[in-house]
């Protein structure tokens, strides 16, 4: 059950409207995605609940429909920027 | 609490690294898991592994206790820590040698 990148990208943006995503498509099969997230919503959480408001925005698709979505979250000039 | 919580609880509590993965370390079932056994092995950790794909119950009840939505998952002396993504960034920072080593 793949989903296009922009549909992801659209409801991370829709919870967290400050993220900027960058999606990856790493298969070319519209299955195997890679998404990195940027918000400053993120500020003052550890990975896991970073990780956990990603997932909220993706509204239980996550671990059904998006098996296969690597995610890294970050910080507006965090460490990764 | 549910019979399935209370096994998950157990896992949790008695071993100081337990990784909920599908399949076993040995023959990972998936590509997240795999690489979740290759990084623990790179750092030489001493771990234990619950093979989810082998316990409807716990497969379910797995994503309950921890409020995420993947597998694998590890927790280390009790704390959950994070799926595959969050252990390669701290692989990667070397966070994740320190606390599977303490």
């Amino acid at each position: 059950m793949p989903m296009a990148a922009q549909d992801i990208e659209a409801l991370i943006v829709a919870a967290i409207p400050d993220a900027r995503v960058e999606i990856r498509d790493l298969a070319g099969d519209g299955d195997h995605y890679a998404a990195r997230v940027v918000s400053a919503a993120f500020a003052g959480m550890n990975r896991v609940r970073q990780h956990q408001l990603v997932y909220k925005a993706l509204g239980g698709r996550m671990g059904g429909e998006l098996h296969a979505l690597q995610l890294e979250t970050a910080v507006p000039s965090g460490d990764h920027e | 609490m549910s019979n399935a919580n209370e096994r998950i609880d157990a896992l949790v509590k008695n071993n100081d690294v337990v990784l909920f993965m599908k399949g076993s370390a040995l023959f990972p079932q998936c590509g997240f898991s795999s690489r979740a056994v290759a990084i623990l092995d790179h750092l030489g950790a001493t771990y234990e592994t619950v093979d989810v794909l082998q316990d409807p119950e716990i497969r379910q009840g797995i994503k309950e206790y921890s409020d995420w939505p993947t597998i694998p998952q590890l927790y280390v002396k009790g704390e959950f820590v994070g799926g595959s993504d969050i252990m390669m960034e701290m692989f990667e920072s070397g966070e994740l040698r320190q606390l599977v080593a303490a």
